[in-house]
């Protein structure tokens, strides 16, 4: 009897899914609230600040959705998830999307039946040590105990390195970054791992940042993306084009500051064709003209996110490198708005 | 009766089914196990009709993939090349392990703590009253977390042993040393102890997936026969005892007996320690228990045991105080009459209970997720889980894999409270 109630569970998980998958653009409309994944607290990307509010990097991709499909950037709900139960929310429809460092791979995006935005961030898994251990190289480190977040790509990628430079190490797995950074100040291992973007936002929340190095080596490619549920091409296209459209705005100088002026008509058809004062690119996903105008008004275009919240004048300090526009010699590269 | 017995075989209508009390029960019954068996056909065939639309069809297959990822503590042997499979199993045996070591542990704190708190002493039993209260009121995920806390603050990191060249010319010690002539190393990593080597090795063989080594079973096969010499010799000495009246002095022969045997094979063998030694960042060699073993097993072992000893407290209570007087009255001091007379009758009310708090013992130890202990909901629950994007299929094996020990559990202490069980003729 116990299992047909736990089979019951089940089903009636996979109805939910099935019915949510049915149109998420319609199911979030009626909700008039937007469901989004995000971490459960890293600063600089997703964090509640001191009113409670919501911040961040990815936390902007959500308010940017949110504007363009509801036209209210606030009127979203953040589910925390953690680097385990990030696939089961979206996959059972428990959010419509996740915004949550994720990295592009090829088994989530075919296996696990995910589609993926552009990727807003380009990552890399890196290595953070107390200084007084005296190590500057991750190839220094065997024997290690390494702190890593479970449910992750990390967790494969460093059993790979430590296999190819023949070293040994201890894994400790932890379930959220907070768990890993409270593990890490106390000792309980050498060197923590994660994406090398996490770790400088982690080490900009320690009492003694100056004491902690990350380590030159990175040790593999980590596109961090936001990303829906195979099977909803329409919801898939809206999020992906809002992502653009925060990269195009950037690339054509669309800032909060100047977007009411530039939307009252410019010399530029591909601005006045991003902000909808020319042909209707909104209506062929089921959204109005000015979509994209108030996706980028929400936060702002990708230079003025990224620059608020974890650029060089934050506390995390992050260089824009390859995450520079492809104009400046970057990977941010968004497709045609025609 | 008779009325019933002079109906007409032939006279059954389908009415009968509802109105005649004969029927009606079988009818309910039918009803009830027809709605029950549609309401499961609908859900399950509700949920592969959605797992077939979002295209997850269940497999097991991802079982005989390669893991890619480490575990920190492995009782078999385990590389990241390994199967998801092999990791579960890595998982089940550190389940089983703790699941062990708690049981064995928090029987002995229980009947200790159970008896104590019936103790004609105010202090010990008021102590023993606190002890029950705090233990069992507060969530055994905290005490976990606590026992945690507290091995990794404590204790000191492993770069505290170090001791380098200025700290001799200063004449510095280290802020921290090793154990019993440098042997053991408490860190906040782990406790090292010394590992046992073999240098004249037998080998091992393989049962399965475990290894077993042969120098292991050498060494107790010696111990069981010293011991089995030994109590041979003893029983002897009772026999010439009784037959005599004078015992003979066989101290050194018994002693001789019980170490004789596995020191032999001890030098045989070869056999000597490898003592843990600092390198690099850790201390290495010899075996590490990690702290996130000893916090989950120290929770569990408080918590559970604090039930046990009220369970204890009720089966001593319910022996009737007759048995106690009686035992005086023939002249057997409390600790005897209760080692005699108290706990042999008590068991049969203890074990029932007993059973239960062992299989909450076995599923709490899930909670070793907290302290990253990596047990089955840690391997195949956890990790594999999320590899591999099959949730369904994981959690079904996991609890199978739980029902399966609970079962075992209970049978194995079904049997034993059989043989202890009051003998009725």
């Amino acid at each position: 009897m116990k299992k047909s109630v736990f089979l019951g569970t089940l089903a009636a998980t996979a109805v939910v899914a099935g019915y949510a998958s049915a149109g998420t653009l319609d199911d979030v409309k009626a909700r008039g609230e937007l469901n989004c994944g995000v971490t459960t607290g890293l600063t600089g990307f997703a964090a509640p600040d001191a009113n409670g509010e919501w911040q961040g990097f990815d936390v902007a991709v959500c308010r940017a959705v949110a504007a363009a499909v509801l036209g209210d950037k606030t009127k979203i709900k953040f589910v925390p998830t953690t680097g385990e139960t990030r696939f089961t929310a979206l996959g059972s429809g428990e959010v419509d999307m996740l915004a949550r460092n994720t990295t592009w791979t090829f088994s989530r995006d075919v296996d696990l039946k995910f589609t993926f935005a552009p990727v807003n961030y380009y990552d890399g898994q890196g290595f953070m040590v107390h200084k007084n251990l005296g190590v500057s190289s991750a190839k220094e480190l065997d024997g290690a105990t390494v702190c890593i977040q479970t449910g992750t790509t990390t967790e494969l990628n460093l059993a790979d390195f430590f296999k190819a430079n023949n070293m040994s190490y201890q894994p400790v797995a932890i379930q959220t970054n907070a768990e890993g950074e409270q593990q890490y100040l106390a000792g309980a291992c050498d060197a923590y791992t994660t994406d090398a973007s996490g770790l400088a936002a982690t080490r900009a929340t320690f009492a003694d940042p100056e004491n902690h190095i990350i380590l030159p080596e990175i040790i593999s490619k980590e596109p961090l993306a936001p990303l829906v549920r195979h099977g909803d091409e329409q919801w898939a296209d809206i999020v992906s084009w809002t992502v653009r459209a925060l990269i195009a705005a950037e690339e054509y100088g669309v800032t909060s500051a100047n977007i009411e002026e530039l939307s009252k008509g410019t010399n530029n058809p591909e601005i006045n064709r991003l902000l909808g004062t020319e042909g209707d690119l909104g209506a062929m996903f089921g959204l109005d003209k000015e979509w994209a105008k108030r996706a980028v008004s929400a936060s702002g275009n990708y230079g003025e996110i990224f620059a608020a919240n974890i650029g060089e004048s934050t506390p995390i300090g992050l260089a824009r490198g390859l995450n520079a526009q492809w104009t400046q010699g970057g990977l941010m590269y968004a497709q045609p708005f025609r | 009766m008779v009325s019933v017995a002079d109906t007409p075989k032939d006279s059954f209508r389908l009415s009968m089914l509802i109105y005649d009390t004969r029927y009606r029960a079988i009818t309910i019954q039918t009803v009830i196990v027809l709605l029950v068996m549609a309401g499961v056909w609908w859900l399950l065939g509700n949920l592969f009709y959605n797992l077939d639309q979002l295209g997850k069809s269940p497999s097991f297959s991802f079982l005989w993939n390669r893991a890619g990822y480490d575990i920190n503590q492995t009782l078999i042997p385990y590389t990241n090349d390994d199967t998801h499979f092999r990791a579960m199993l890595v998982g089940l045996v550190n389940t089983l392990l703790v699941a062990f070591l708690g049981c064995v542990a928090a029987t002995m704190i229980g009947v200790f703590v159970g008896v104590l708190r019936l103790s004609s002493n105010w202090l010990v039993a008021r102590l023993m009253t606190v002890y029950v209260e705090i233990f069992r009121n507060v969530p055994v995920l905290l005490w976990i977390l606590v026992a945690f806390a507290i091995f990794t603050e404590v204790t000191p990191s492993p770069r505290d042993f170090k001791v380098t060249d200025e700290m001799i010319a200063q004449g510095e010690a280290p802020a921290a040393s090793m154990l019993l002539m440098d042997s053991v190393a408490i860190t906040n990593r782990g406790t090292f102890i010394p590992s046992a080597l073999y240098s004249r090795s037998l080998g091992e063989f393989h049962i399965g997936f475990l290894p077993i080594s042969l120098n292991t079973l050498a060494v107790l096969a010696a111990f069981v026969i010293g011991v089995l010499v030994f109590r041979a010799i003893g029983r002897r000495a009772t026999a010439i005892q009784e037959s005599t009246g004078v015992r003979p002095v066989v101290w050194w022969q018994r002693l001789l007996a019980l170490f004789g045997p596995l020191l032999a094979v001890l030098i045989g063998l070869g056999f000597h320690l490898e003592y843990p030694t600092l390198g690099g960042f850790n201390f290495t060699g010899g075996i590490l228990i990690g702290n996130s073993l000893m916090a989950l097993w120290l929770g569990l072992t408080l918590y559970t045991a604090a039930f046990i000893g009220e369970i204890v407290r009720a089966g001593i209570a319910a022996i009737s105080k007759g048995q106690t007087e009686a035992a005086h009255a023939l002249g057997l001091r409390p600790g005897r009459t209760m080692n005699l007379v108290i706990l042999p009758q008590a068991l049969r009310v203890i074990v029932p209970p007993l059973i239960s708090q062992y299989l909450n013992l076995t599923k709490n130890s899930s909670l070793a997720v907290a302290v990253s202990y990596m047990d089955l909901r840690g391997t195949l629950g956890g990790i594999t889980l999320n590899q591999t994007g099959r949730e369904l299929e994981c959690m079904l094996l996991l609890m199978l894999i739980y029902l399966v020990i609970s079962l075992l559990i209970s049978t194995g202490m079904n049997i034993y409270n059989n043989a202890v069980k009051l003998k009725e003729r």
